[in-house]
This record gives C-alpha cells, sequence and structure tokens, in this order.
C-alpha cells in the first residue's frame, strides 16, 4: 500500500478544516479504506475533541519525534468503526517542536501501512501550515463563501502551488441556500470563479455539525442530514466516483416544499 | 432604502462581495508576484517596438485603482514612428 496523502488547509481559521478532516477519515474508512488523520495542529489540537478521541490519547506526535515512543504507540485507533486511526498533535508544545522533514519521515512510515493519510493543519502560512503541507501530494483547500476566507484560500492556493502540489481541490463549507438564494452570500460558481480550481466538495451549514462535535462523534457515524450527506459525496469524489454537486438541491428539498412533494409523491 | 434596492433585484450583498473580492485579488496577486508585471512589461516593448521606436527606459506601467475599477495604465514615450508598407510586415 502507497497511502495518498492529503493536506486539510485555509489559510483562514474556523473555516471547518479540522471538521472536514474528521468527517473525511470516517467516510473513508466506512467506504473500507485503511485511514489515518494526523493533527498539524501542534500547540492547540483539536481533531481529537472533534473525533471524540481526546480520552484515549497516550502519546503524541511530537513523542514520536523526539523518540519517546514508536509510532505505532502513538496511533490511536477509533474503536467504533474499523481501519480508522488519528496520531495526536502535542498540546504543550509549540509548531517548532516538529520540522518538514520530521512530519515527511512520519508519513512515510505510515504510507505502507494506510491507504490514506489525511493531515489537518493550522491556520496561517507560516511553520504549522508548511509542516503539514509537506509531505502532502494533494491539497483540500476550505473555504466559506466570505470575503476574507476566499483571499486567504487564494494566497494558500498560491502557497501550494509553489510548492508544486499536484492535486489541488476546492471544499466550499458552510454555505447558507437560503442566502444564497436571497443573494447575500457569494454562490458557489462565484467562488470557483474567482479562485479557478477543481471543485470537489460542497458542505451547507447545518446545526448537526455543531451537535455532533458537542458529542464527540463524527457527523457521518450517524445517518443523513445536509453536511453528513455533503462529505460522503466528498469522500467518494476523492476516490474517483463521479458525484453531482446536488449537495443544495437536496437539502431545498427538505423544507416544507419538500414535504409536501413527498406527500403528492413528485 | 435597502429594502426597495433589493425589491428590485438591485444592491446583492453578494454582487458587492465578488466585486470587491475580485479588486483585492488583483492587488494580491500582482503584490505577490512583481515578475507578473515585469514580464508583461518585457513583451509589450518587444510588440511595440515592431511599430514604434519608443524610448524603454522612460516606460511607466502599473495598475491604477480607480473607485471599482481597476485599469492597467501604461505611459510610453514614443520617438518615432515606422513607414508603414501595406501588406508587409513591419520588422
Ligand atoms: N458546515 C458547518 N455547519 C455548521 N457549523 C460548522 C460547519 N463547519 C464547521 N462548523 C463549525 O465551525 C467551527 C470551526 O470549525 P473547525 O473545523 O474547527 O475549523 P478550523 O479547523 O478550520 O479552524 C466549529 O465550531 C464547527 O463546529
Ligand atoms: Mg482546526
Amino acid at each position: 500500500m502507497v497511502a495518498r496523502t492529503i493536506v486539510i488547509t485555509s489559510g483562514k481559521g474556523g473555516v471547518g478544516k479540522t471538521t472536514t478532516t474528521a468527517n473525511l477519515a470516517v467516510e473513508l474508512a466506512k467506504i473500507g479504506k485503511k485511514v489515518v488523520a494526523i493533527d498539524g495542529d501542534i500547540g492547540l489540537r483539536n481533531l481529537d475533541v472533534v473525533m471524540g478521541l481526546e480520552n484515549r490519547i497516550v502519546y503524541t506526535l511530537v513523542d514520536v519525534v523526539e523518540g519517546a515512543c514508536r509510532l505505532n504507540q502513538a496511533l490511536v485507533r477509533d474503536k467504533r468503526i474499523e481501519n480508522l486511526y488519528m496520531l495526536p498533535a502535542a498540546q504543550t508544545r509549540t509548531k517548532d517542536a516538529v520540522t518538514s522533514e520530521q512530519m515527511c519521515e512520519i508519513c512515510s512510515m505510515l504510507s505502507d501501512e494506510f491507504d490514506f493519510i489525511l493531515i489537518d493543519s493550522p491556520a496561517g502560512i507560516e511553520s504549522g501550515f508548511r509542516n503539514a503541507a509537506a509531505p502532502a501530494q494533494e491539497a483540500l483547500v476550505v473555504t466559506t463563501p466570505e470575503v476574507s476566507a476566499v483571499r486567504d484560500a487564494d494566497r494558500i492556493i498560491g502557497l501550494l502551488e509553489s510548492m508544486e502540489k499536484r492535486g489541488i481541490s476546492l471544499v466550499i463549507n458552510r454555505l447558507s441556500p437560503k442566502m444564497v438564494k436571497r443573494g447575500d452570500m457569494l454562490d458557489i460558481s462565484d467562488v470557483v470563479e474567482i479562485l479557478s480550481i477543481n471543485l470537489i466538495g460542497i458542505v451547507p451549514e447545518d446545526e448537526a455539525v455543531i451537535t455532533s462535535t458537542n458529542r464527540g462523534e463524527p457527523l457521518t457515524f450517524q445517518a443523513v442530514g445536509p453536511a453528513a450527506r455533503a462529505f460522503s459525496n466528498l469522500a467518494k469524489r476523492i476516490l474517483g466516483e463521479k458525484v453531482p454537486f446536488d449537495e443544495l438541491e437536496h437539502m431545498n428539498n427538505k423544507g416544507i416544499l419538500g414535504h409536501i412533494k413527498k406527500l403528492f409523491g413528485v | 432604502m435597502a429594502f426597495l434596492d433589493r425589491w428590485f433585484g438591485r444592491n446583492k450583498t453578494k454582487d458587492e462581495a465578488k466585486e470587491r473580492l475580485q479588486l483585492v485579488l488583483i492587488h494580491d496577486r500582482t503584490d505577490l508576484a512583481p515578475e507578473l508585471l515585469e514580464q508583461l512589461r518585457a513583451e509589450l516593448i518587444k510588440v511595440i517596438c515592431n511599430y514604434l521606436e519608443v524610448d524603454d527606459k522612460k516606460i511607466e506601467l502599473g495598475l491604477e485603482r480607480e473607485d471599482r475599477t481597476v485599469a492597467l495604465v501604461a505611459n510610453i514615450p514614443v520617438k518615432n514612428i515606422k513607414r508603414y508598407i501595406p501588406n508587409a510586415k513591419n520588422k
């Protein structure tokens, strides 16, 4: 096995990198792929709580780098689903505790064991981002449909291109169909036109993202809902399946009109 | 009057967002890659020289922002113009 190594990044903080990493990891594992999600946000780790694995951490990535433990000892296996692992970041250290070379080394050790290595990048364009991006061949750039987030995404895309990443794809998160319809939110074609990169995922604003984080269960453990469906589509597209971009239509059909339509079978 | 504007489909905030983003990215991208304008300048001079004799030391070229648009503004002093021969490539 040689893992596909994908960094999930954005420039701006709070746009959904960690949410995307966690849910994509679960979706790929559900399909049967062996996945490890690495928390690249050293000093501000969050992937553990979003995945609900915070109580199972013994060692961290920094311990591996410093030789305090073996790589296998630091990997946290998700007991709820087969084939899913997480490599936690250290909370009490700074980004300088790891170098790009060490990140690459860790990933090359994992590469034989896994189908996918997903790296959750910290915000910003400095060393934390560079360390997270260094081992990746591919990148998912996450943005929300807002001026500041799209601007930062543009900057990150420029940096990823200069690092010669091959597949750079875009995930638009927190889209509100209602606001788009009203003309008060950049729509998908606006964002894609401005950034001119390959679109791979559209994730609607969905309260279930927050309630599932409250519980420490990635959304995609429970069945359906607009965001869960969106992450499932994202995983399929990453595996090369041609899935139509109907995330928002699907959501609209769930409104009152959708229920009426269902009643009348149309 | 915002509600009236909206009523008539004007002044959607997303149009403003898009316009502002496009402008700010023109600046971000050129600030980050000044080579882009340098290359444009060099190629532009090459083409112009097929037709005109210009003073390439005095050429000014840059992006200028005016209210809601960005324009490529060039000031190119001309020293001489070539004699135009119909149907012939000016070389
Ligand atoms: N599609 C969504 N709908 C609703 N809330 C979301 C969505 N995506 C992310 N969030 C919320 O936004 C916040 C930031 O998300 P997070 O994944 O931590 O961003 P990042 O890792 O980029 O900083 C979290 O509180 C998360 O629950
Ligand atoms: Mg995060």
